[in-house]
């Protein structure tokens, strides 16, 4: 799988690099600054490519302004952002378009290696990766709304892993359930808060997202 | 103009100028009396005790004066006292002090220059507003038939003597002549009764650079208190969070060097230990990062900053901006933790359901509104933290203006003087 990396600080630069590679990722390309990562946009054809918000020259967010450009001019370009921090105004804007193949991510995520190379897997094969965070930021907002207060502590948890991107394999390995409990709680989940079930993990996850971040400019 | 306006314009313009006449006359005749009498008994000892509440009352007068300018002829004379400190003490020596600080100040005399301005020339003004729209009455009155009275021994009105019905006549004529002087000219008359007040009252070069040193020098001493208040927060949280977690990291790391080939199991779960310290590490400075500068204010500025402030929020938040272009970075600073600081309060006191912030910026003017739907009773005091935060928005000359009545709903409004680019 081909990847182009923009990170602007040489040690978590190198290291994803490598940490890349070793999981049989071919990078085609590493940049450091916003003019660079277009230009790798233009030029290579990466399935994937994994981008830090905060980006020289101007150090504001020109890596997501870049990342958004390129997916303007492809749809659905896989992009996994990351960042030191997360903020929800930001994950709308990725989400906004409603192409899947997005990812966001604290940075703090590339310390448990196997499970970020899975939410880049799933990155590029269009699937989502949301931050446990800002799906949390989500839900505590909605906390008090009823649909969300019926939901069984068990379905919470479900949900927030739904909304965070994992398929219900992965889901039901983490919680260590079988994937038909997981799937048993999932279409609870989507009774409850009245939204039409989908065999399309991606779209399922969509319409979660969409779901906490309604009611809400 | 119909008639009914006319006649409206004239009868306000007399009352007016009947006000300001009578208080000319009768309230700056009284106070520069007083005022002469207290200060000279000063010399006798009993003039410590009245003169405090003379000079008061007439820095009341003044500012009754002041208030009319500002609402009958926008004509605004700034306050040039000098502020009272707040430890005055209380008895004999209390009110010596209050007498001689007064006493010292400029505008004290300035006043007392103006009282007597006043009563001379502000009065015979106001009255020429008046008679402006009287002395017609009076030619009215010769010829609808007072001129009879006149037949043998003509009377003057103005320049026509009135000894008949046609010179009655003539009289009405230039007496409505005067009237439309009166309703042309009046307002402008009184403005200019306003615009000599200003001349004496309003501080002068001197005094308005006193004022803005003595402002500068309180902002300034805030600002640096602040600041220091700041950085010491800053050093605690280091020191007691992400300094001791990468402390523990270090010592587990070293643990796990000596043990990894004796005893791989607890290596592991060192290892485990050790990155849980540094992700713990990481969210505290992130925190930390927040409370110094947030990060999304240094990416897309005050509007999104704010916005992605009210996302973090329990409560339903609305977010007008209508900012164009970037404040200077502390300008921009500044406001933003005015409005997460008033938001917290709303949160915290109000019981709030509902909160808009509303952002704009016009006329050099960074305008913040925040309204809330719950109890209120907020208030500026000795003590709150709007006072704490009224005081950091005075280093870039800002203003706080809350309303709060009991029972809601909550309006705090934040002004800063800025250019945007």
């Amino acid at each position: 799988m081909r990847v182009v990396l923009a990170e602007d600080l040489f040690l978590l630069r190198d290291g994803l690099v490598r940490m890349l590679e070793a999981y049989d990722f071919e990078v085609l390309a590493a940049v450091e600054t916003g003019p660079e990562l277009t230009k790798a946009f233009a030029e290579l054809e990466p399935d994937v490519a994994v981008v830090d918000v905060r980006l020289p020259p101007s150090h504001t967010d020109e890596g997501l302004q870049c990342a958004l450009a390129a997916r303007r001019d492809r749809p659905g370009l896989p992009v996994l952002v990351l960042s030191q921090h997360v903020e929800q105004l930001y994950a709308r804007e990725l989400l906004a378009d409603g192409n899947g193949g997005i990812g966001y991510l604290l940075k703090d995520r590339v310390f448990d290696a196997d499970q970020f190379i899975d939410a880049v897997r799933r990155v590029a094969a269009g699937g989502t990766a949301m931050d446990p965070q800002v799906i949390q930021q989500l839900l505590s907002r909605r906390a008090q709304d009823k649909p969300i207060g019926q939901l069984t502590p068990r379905e919470r948890e479900v949900m927030e892993l739904m909304a965070q991107g994992r398929s219900n394999a992965a889901i039901a390995s983490q919680l260590v359930v079988t994937e038909r409990a997981v799937s048993k709680h999932t279409s609870n989940i989507f009774g409850k808060l009245g939204l039409p079930v989908s065999d399309d993990d991606n779209r399922r996850v969509l319409a979660v997202i969409a779901y906490l971040d309604r009611g809400q400019q | 103009m119909n008639g009914k306006k006319m006649l409206a314009e004239a009868g306000r313009t007399t009352g007016r100028g009947l006000v300001l006449a009578v208080t000319a006359l009768a309230g700056s005749i009284t106070l520069f009396v007083l005022s002469v009498l207290s200060i000279t008994f000063v010399l006798l000892g009993i003039g410590f005790f009245s003169t405090p509440y003379v000079l008061t009352a007439v820095r009341a007068h003044a500012n009754r004066r002041r208030l009319l300018a500002a609402t009958w002829s926008d004509v605004r004379i700034p306050v040039p006292y000098r502020p009272m400190p707040a430890d005055l003490r209380t008895g004999v020596t209390g009110h010596v002090e209050r007498t001689t600080l007064m006493l010292k100040d400029p505008a004290t005399w300035r006043d007392l220059t103006w009282l007597l301005v006043d009563m001379t020339v502000g009065a015979t003004v106001a009255l020429i507003s008046v008679g402006l729209f009287i002395y017609p009455l009076d030619g009215l009155v010769l010829a609808a038939g007072l001129w009879k009275v006149f037949e043998d021994n003509p009377f003057w009105y103005g320049f026509v003597p009135v000894d008949s019905q046609l010179t009655g006549l003539l009289a009405a004529a230039l007496g409505a002549a005067i009237a439309a002087v009166g309703l042309r000219y009046g307002g402008d008359i009184q403005r200019g009764h306003f615009l000599l007040a200003k001349s004496l009252l309003a501080p002068n070069q001197d005094q308005e650079l006193a004022q803005r040193v003595a402002h500068l020098t309180e902002t300034r001493h805030d600002a640096v208190d602040s600041s220091a208040a700041e950085l010491r927060r800053i050093e605690r949280d280091l020191h007691d969070g992400a300094q001791a977690r990468l402390v523990a990291m270090g010592m587990d790391l070293g643990t796990i060097e000596a043990l990894i080939e004796k005893n791989p199991a607890k290596a592991k779960e060192l290892i485990a230990n050790a990155r849980q310290s540094s992700a713990e590490a990481l969210t505290e400075l992130r925190d930390l990062v927040r409370g110094i500068h947030p990060p999304v204010l240094a990416e897309r500025g005050l509007g999104d900053a704010v916005k992605a402030l009210a996302l973090r929020l329990p409560v339903e938040t609305d977010v007008q901006v209508d900012l164009r272009g970037r404040a200077d970075a502390p300008v921009e600073s500044a406001a933003y933790f005015a409005v997460s600081e008033i938001l917290t309060n709303a949160i915290k006191h109000s019981n709030a359901d509902r909160i808009w912030i509303d952002m704009i910026h016009s006329d050099s003017m960074l305008r913040v509104a925040i309204g809330d739907n719950g109890e209120g009773g907020a208030k500026i005091g000795s003590g709150t933290g709007l006072s704490g935060l009224e005081r950091r928005l005075g280093t870039f000359d800002g203003i706080l203006a809350v309303s709060s009545p009991e029972g809601g709903p909550t309006m705090v409004t934040v002004e800063i003087p800025c250019e945007l680019s």
